[in-house]
């Protein structure tokens, strides 16, 4: 369930080191450090339009009280200061308990950016800093953030956080910091490199294997096939966002 | 021609208010800086209520930016003459305050230092970017409004040129009520009323700035306003705050009848604890009722204090209503799974509170001085201090009793 | 005229201050290549247009996920962080010295790490 749906991108990514790295072998000369090496590997094609990265959950199998998501998002994204006012804190991904009054059934499900195909974030954003990438992930540029938190208002699902103190211990490969918005990538920089989510990886460690991440495009992927077969659902479907994170079993 | 001529302000009194306005101010920024350099966690906003007090002022100050400019279009665009000669202190206000009121927003700015980014990179869908064209050319509309109407020479172009400024204004405060209008994601907002709501919002919220800076220059220079100029102006006032309440109550049915935000709206009106209680006591009873009263009543109508008391309730009141509608909004959960009960580590499905730190309120209320000492500085530089030729006007049968 | 001459004198101070900083000599930044061998590019280009290469490449990056570009952020810190502080930034930081030396201010620090190869430990929220 946990493994990489999409196979054929990431073989071909695999391929495309193993050969840039061969480049790499060939081009050297004395005096060249092994770090130019990955320097001098080709770079890759970049998010395609053909992919829509989604992820399936199925609150069946989610546990509640489980939090491995949530950790494993924080470890990997390098969510870690610690706020007086735990309501100014970041949350990236979060897990949300459901009751029906009436029948008393009780869910358990993460909730995070669902990375609509119709983000109300990227239109609200004045500066275009809340975008949205071929493939579907939506990010923040914090590059062009003002911090106004106009999204956060847009956001149907309290998706967004905005960093209220200065931070020191990000991961080199998720810069963060204080006075942008911030949200769920999707772990870009895992995805990019052909790995999928940590969260997703997390669940399946934890042997809940609740979450599934593919391309919701490719008609061979889990993903696609699951979503086909099963009846998920849209969280506020009445908005008519198309969004990229789908449950199953609410 | 009898033409009451201004009296010469004594300098003390001038620069001490001057040194205070300039203080505040200061102040203000000040607490801007620290929110910056210390972040956001200083303030008493939060990852559920993201927009606070800094919010309710500078939108505040921004409306009535709009409204204000109404006293000159009155005079110039539909001919009243009585308003003329407060024409240019109207643009002047209008000037000041969506300056003071931009000050405010931006300075809140998570990243304050990047406010050129917004003005180099527009994003067309979002109201916050129309935003970016639609303040920097109402001020070079209404500049240009002042320049024709303070210019003798160029009094011809006056009509013209408030009339473009006329139709902006109505189109910038569209804009602003769009900021919320357009928000699908949270009951409070999202409706097609507060376009035109904010509208006649800052049709009151204006001219009752306007009706106190110009008592209180009046009465700095020892000069009367006409009674029956007041008695104009103050039933003006008693319209805006009629038509407020009437698009309040029309906003509140639209979301039960048309949106069926059934708890919403009883959150909000009935049972949010500190939310109701402001909109009640503060919005409806202080902030128009009373002032209706003191407008209305017999025994207080004729009074000019009463006329001045309406207007700093209608302000008050006004500010009652934006903090109701922003954080109140705010502080209703997200209804993402309809029916259920929800709870997360994340205060999903739970009722936020808000209560503004010190920078918070140092901000705003420095934003308000802004305005204040820009205006103390403008009127004494030029001459924005309305004069009315009252011979010329009980001729033309402006001043019946 | 008091008021004049006060600003007068202040500005004759400043600039003498700003002489005696001059005749002391303004530090020179320290760089210090800690993998001497060839960067992405010359030193010249590398001086005059690293904040361009990198500029674009980070649209790139974020916007249209191309990765692996040759001028890239956390290659830049990879190879130039010192190997004492294991940071670009700090006093003598190979980042920090030449842009206080030169009175540029940049943003990168208030997001990315300037540490080389950190590795972050997240808590439980």
């Amino acid at each position: 369930m946990t493994e990489p749906n999409d196979k054929s991108r990431r073989g071909f990514l695999g391929a495309a080191a193993v050969g840039a790295a061969g480049l790499g072998v060939a081009a050297i000369a004395p005096g060249l450090h092994l770090i130019e090496v990955s320097q001098a590997s080709a770079p890759s094609q970049g998010a395609s339009s053909k992919v829509r990265w989604g992820m399936l959950i199925d609150t069946t199998k989610c546990a509640s009280g489980c939090d491995a998501c949530v950790k494993a998002c924080n470890t990997e994204n390098g969510i870690n200061e610690v706020l007086k006012d735990p309501r100014q804190a970041s949350q990236w991904i979060r897990k949300i308990d459901l009751k029906d009054p009436k029948s008393g059934i009780a869910h358990s499900l993460p909730m995070m950016c669902q990375h609509c195909e119709h983000p109300p974030c990227v239109d609200v954003c004045p500066t275009g800093a809340s975008m949205k990438r071929a493939d579907g992930i939506v990010l923040v540029d914090r590059h062009t953030c003002i911090g106004c938190r106009y999204c956060m208002l847009a956001c149907p699902y309290k998706a967004r956080s905005f960093v209220h103190m200065t931070l020191t211990e990000q991961n080199p490969e998720v810069p963060r910091g204080q006075g942008c918005v911030e949200s769920c990538t999707f772990c870009v920089q895992r995805v990019d490199k052909g790995q999928i989510p940590a969260c997703v990886e997390a669940c399946a460690n934890a042997e809940h294997n609740a979450m599934l991440f593919g391309d919701l495009n490719d008609l061979n992927s889990a993903i696609a096939q699951r979503v086909a077969q099963v009846k998920t659902t849209q969280v506020r479907a009445d908005l008519k966002l198309n969004v990229g994170v789908r449950y199953q079993g609410i | 021609m009898m033409i009451q001529q201004q009296t010469k302000t004594d300098d003390g009194a001038f620069y001490f208010a001057l040194a205070v306005g300039g203080l505040i101010s200061a102040i203000g920024v000040a607490a801007a800086l620290y929110m910056e350099i210390m972040g956001h966690q200083v303030s008493g906003m939060n990852n559920q209520v993201f927009w606070g007090l800094p919010h309710v002022f500078g939108i505040f100050l921004i409306v009535a930016a709009s409204g204000v400019l109404n006293v000159a279009s009155i005079g110039s665009v539909f001919g009243k003459k009585a308003y003329k000669p407060r024409g240019p202190l109207s643009g002047l206000l209008a000037i000041v305050l969506l300056a003071a009121g931009l000050a405010i927003i931006m300075l809140d700015l998570g990243r304050a230092d990047r406010v050129i980014i917004a003005a180099t990179h527009v994003n067309l869908t979002s109201v916050f970017g129309w935003n970016m064209i639609l303040y920097p050319v109402f001020f070079g509309l209404v500049g240009l409004y002042v320049w024709t109407l303070m210019d003798r020479s160029k009094n011809q172009y006056s009509k013209t040129v408030g009339t473009a400024a006329f139709i902006w204004r109505l189109v910038m405060t569209t804009g602003t009520g769009s900021i919320f209008g357009f928000i699908i994601a949270r009951q409070a907002y999202q409706s097609a009323i507060l376009a035109p709501m904010f509208i006649i919002l800052s049709f009151a919220w204006g001219l009752a700035i306007f009706l106190i800076v110009q008592e209180i220059m009046y009465a700095r220079s020892k000069m009367e306003l006409h009674p029956q100029l007041r008695a104009r102006m103050k039933n003006l006032l008693g319209v805006f705050i009629g038509a407020v309440l009437y698009f309040v109550a029309v906003y509140h049915l639209t979301n039960v009848y048309y949106a069926k935000q059934f708890e919403f709206t009883h959150f909000i009106l009935v049972s949010g604890g500190i939310f109701p209680l402001l909109f009640w006591g503060g919005f409806v009873l202080l902030g128009s009722v009373v002032p209706l009263l003191l407008l209305y009543a017999p025994g207080f109508n004729e009074n000019k204090g009463s006329v001045t008391a309406a207007s700093y309730l209608t302000i008050a009141g006004g500010l009652f209503l934006l903090f109701v509608f922003i954080i109140g909004g705010q502080a209703y959960p997200l209804d993402m799974f309809p029916g259920m009960q929800v709870t997360s580590s994340f205060f999903d499905g739970k009722v936020d509170s808000y209560t503004p730190s010190l920078p918070e309120i140092l901000l705003s209320v420095g934003g308000f001085a802004i305005a204040f000492t820009m205006t103390l500085v403008g009127v004494r530089v030029l001459r924005f201090m309305p004069q009315d030729d009252v011979a010329k006007l009980q001729s033309a049968g402006y001043l019946h009793d | 005229m008091v008021r004049l001459l006060a600003l007068m004198a202040f500005l004759i101070m400043g600039a003498v201050a700003s002489l005696a900083a001059h005749a002391a000599g303004v530090p020179k930044p320290v760089i210090k290549i800690e993998n001497p061998g060839q960067c992405i590019a010359a030193t010249e280009d590398m001086r005059v247009n690293h904040m361009n290469m990198l500029g674009h490449q980070r649209d790139r990056s974020l916007r249209q996920g191309i990765r692996g570009e040759k001028a890239n952020l956390n290659g830049c810190i990879n190879c130039h962080a010192s190997k004492t502080t294991g940071s670009v930034i700090g006093k003598d930081g190979f980042c920090e010295s030449c842009h206080t030396y030169t009175a540029v201010k940049v943003d990168c620090w208030q997001c990315h790490q300037p540490k080389a190869g950190y590795k972050a430990a997240g808590i439980k929220p």
